[in-house]
């Protein structure tokens, strides 16, 4: 059997634990709700982590299209990002994909004599941990701007205004809109 | 120690024991991370409106300069509270802690904080309360779920009572009807006692016990801000309107948010109040000095609540006016709702109020004498008085936010859905457990939709964001309608995060795109000054 067929093959299970680790980082009580409610409504960071990470398990072992794998980084970063961790405990979501992979399936590979594809897809992990990275400071540079924003949006409305104030005697001529 | 002390290093990841800590809730001290709790009020704003103990202090300080006795004060304070509101003692003693609002609120969903959850929020205050007024808590302590009122306690109440926007969501689902934000209300009053505030919610509100706004606009800027929108409406439609200010003898006197005079979006939709008053010929007036119907005294005590209500009817009456009119605001809708008429009524001097265009009677606001926008609009449609053009609004797919305290705490649903679908097109709601009386609110609600606390409110704000994300995904939605000038604010960072590309819209700048004027030229943008169509790619 190939390397990502017996990845496909245990699937399920490593997804779980994966996701079970992931909530790790959360308060306990947290933790238990992220678990157990379905409803991506009522439970939007355990139902777009879940979703999440098995899109990138599936993106990971089969020939990844970037750009899909992006879309679910995106998501969960932008999710950690602005929740009550440091940069590193944001993102160590992504390596604990190589501590359940190692926890279950290293000595398989080992006896199969896949040991090479298993540090190759270690590598894909930490391509994956970089793109992450970039994300993540998008995420927390968009968060600066909304700041800076919000100051301008108080009174942009003012400012479009007096923008539109003409200056030269010409524009006072052209201008209906400048009626005093 | 190198800076990277405390990152773990690769292998560590692989050996780290995930799990967090295992305190209590009642252990875990706060943490003050910037971007996460709002500015404290300037010592000048107390001042204004004279609430005790105005001192400059930071809560990134061990020492918040708390008065001597103020261990007293608070103890005191929660005693008076208990014999003045009723429903305060009653939520003290009935929570049965079963859970049922634990997961309902959005800072809880978006920050994963279980102090976020109402039944811990409530349970910073309860537990002082058993301590101190209960017998099994003066004696067993924290075994019957008492604690001891530290100077950490007060840090906790300033931290979580200022990360809870008396939205109301999770009251929604207890089997009891206990309504956490008024145990939030009560706490921040404990705090105000304590001269703690914050600055958002007080400088407005002294610039509204001043000039009548929260902006602290004058009259004669009103007039010119309105005049400007005039410019405008006439450089877009071709149509002059006129600007009734002060009108003695008016028939209705119209209160909005001041939120809407400077900061866009919002200020489209105050020209669609504008443009929809005179296509009508309503014999209607402004006041400058019932110049806001916005009350940030909600989100400061009830207190300040009432001060700043009073001009309202003090207004109608100095004009002579017959009824009040008010506009697209959300807790504004609370205040009338559910407080005006008890503190600063009755208003008797007023009339039963008819649409002088149709003949409805609303009888909803027979007490009040203040109707709702969107029902005053709702029922032009119906009664088919308004010649309406929905294709002016093609290039627009809408959904509806529906703000908190219209929703919660008037209920009304269907009037902006109503309106909506007839001046365009494309309507999708979002899923129903995120709509109507359970709609996530904006996280930027009472007093927290500054910019210091931008990341508390994304936080707050991501299952509003989810849902709208959907219905983008979905049905390639690129307008969130609302009916809220707070929302029109807030509304804004929060889907350039969660779902960017969705703008945000007030409801009557959609009305007045579609409201086809007597006398107008043929208009070629919307109010935004945009073109009506979408440019071909
Ligand atoms: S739902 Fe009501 S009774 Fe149940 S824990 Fe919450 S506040 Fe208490
Ligand atoms: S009122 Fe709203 S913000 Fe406050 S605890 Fe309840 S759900 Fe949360």
């Amino acid at each position: 059997m190939k390397f990502e067929e017996i990845l496909s093959q245990h699937k399920p299970a490593l997804v779980k634990k994966w996701f079970h680790l992931v909530l790790r980082t959360y308060p306990e009580e947290t933790a238990t709700f992220l678990k157990n409610e379905n409803d991506p409504f009522a439970n939007p960071v355990g139902a777009t982590i879940f979703k999440g990470i098995e899109d990138l398990f599936d993106g990971l072992i089969k020939e990844g299209n970037h750009k899909q794998i992006s879309s679910f980084l995106d998501r969960i970063i932008h999710i950690r990002a602005v929740q009550e961790f440091t940069p590193a405990q944001a993102l160590s979501f992504i390596f604990m994909l190589k501590k359940v992979i190692r926890d279950e399936l290293k000595k398989e590979f080992k006896e199969k004599e896949l040991f090479d594809e298993f540090l190759t897809f270690e590598s894909k992990i930490d391509e994956l941990a970089l793109a992450a990275f970039n994300r993540y400071v998008e995420c927390r540079e968009k968060v600066f701007e909304l700041r800076a924003n919000e100051v301008k949006n108080r009174y942009s409305g003012l400012v479009r205004r007096l923008n539109r104030i003409p200056k030269t005697p010409e524009e006072k001529t052209k201008s209906k809109s400048y009626k005093k | 120690m190198s800076e990277l002390d405390g990152v773990p290093k690769p292998e560590e990841l692989l050996k780290i024991d995930y799990q967090p800590p295992r305190k209590g809730w009642m252990d875990t001290p706060v943490n003050f991370k910037p971007g996460t709790y709002n500015y404290p009020a300037a010592s000048k704003n107390h001042k204004i409106l004279e609430l005790p103990f105005p001192r400059e202090w930071s809560p990134m300080e061990e020492d918040w300069k708390l008065p001597e006795n103020w261990k007293e004060i608070v103890v005191n304070g929660i005693a008076e509270r208990l014999s003045k509101y009723r429903s305060f003692k009653v939520f003290m003693d009935i929570c049965v802690r079963c859970g049922a609002c634990a997961d309902k609120c959005h800072f809880f969903l978006g920050s994963g904080d279980p102090k976020n959850m109402p039944v811990l929020r409530a349970e910073l205050l309860r537990s002082i309360y058993r301590k101190e007024f209960t017998a099994a808590g003066k004696v067993l302590g924290k075994l019957a779920g008492g604690r001891e009122l530290t100077p950490t306690v007060i840090k906790e109440w300033f931290y979580y009572f200022y990360q809870c926007t008396e939205c109301r969501r999770c009251s929604v689902f207890c089997p009891y009807g206990i309504d956490t934000a008024e145990i939030t209300m009560i706490g921040r009053e404990l705090l105000y006692l304590l001269g703690l505030g914050i600055n958002w919610a007080l400088e407005p509100a002294a610039k509204c016990f001043m000039t009548g706004n929260h902006l602290g606009v004058y009259p004669h800027t009103l007039k010119d801000t309105l005049e400007f929108f005039a410019d405008d409406i006439e450089d877009i439609t071709g149509v002059r309107v006129e600007i009734p200010l002060n009108k003695k003898g008016a028939d209705i006197l119209f209160v909005t948010p001041s939120g809407d005079y400077f900061a866009d979006p919002g200020t489209f939709t105050c020209m669609g109040y504008l443009i929809l008053f005179h296509e009508l010929g309503l014999n209607y007036t402004w006041s400058t000095y019932a110049s806001e119907g916005g009350n940030f005294g909600l989100f400061t005590s009830h207190e300040m609540i009432k001060r700043l209500n009073a001009k309202i009817y003090a207004e109608a009456k100095r004009l002579g006016v017959k009824w009040i009119l008010g506009g697209e605001c959300g807790h504004m809708w609370r205040v009338i709702h559910q407080y005006m008429d008890t503190m600063n009524g009755p208003a008797d001097f007023l009339q039963e109020p008819v649409s002088p265009i149709t003949g409805t009677k609303f009888e909803n606001a027979k007490s009040t004498k203040m109707v709702h926008i969107m029902e005053f609009t709702a029922d032009l449609i119906k009664h088919n008085k308004l010649k309406l053009d929905p294709s002016r609004n093609d290039k627009l797919k809408v959904t509806f936010h529906d703000s908190c305290n219209p929703a919660r705490a008037m209920g009304i649903f269907e009037e902006p859905r109503y309106v909506i679908r007839n001046v365009c097109k494309e309507f999708y709601d979002m899923p129903e457990n995120t709509i109507k009386e359970k709609t996530f609110c904006c996280a930027g609600g009472a007093g927290l939709g500054n910019d210091e606390n931008m990341e508390m409110r994304l936080r707050g704000g991501l299952p509003r964001g989810n849902a709208v994300k959907y219905v983008q995904e979905k049905h390639g939605v690129n307008r969130l309608a609302c009916m809220c000038a707070i929302d029109r604010a807030t509304l804004v960072p929060l889907c350039d995060y969660w779902a960017p590309g969705v703008q945000v819209t007030g409801i009557h700048e959609m009305v007045a795109n579609a409201l086809v004027l007597k006398g107008e030229k043929e208009r070629e943008t919307d109010l935004r000054g945009e073109p009506l169509k979408e440019l071909e790619e």
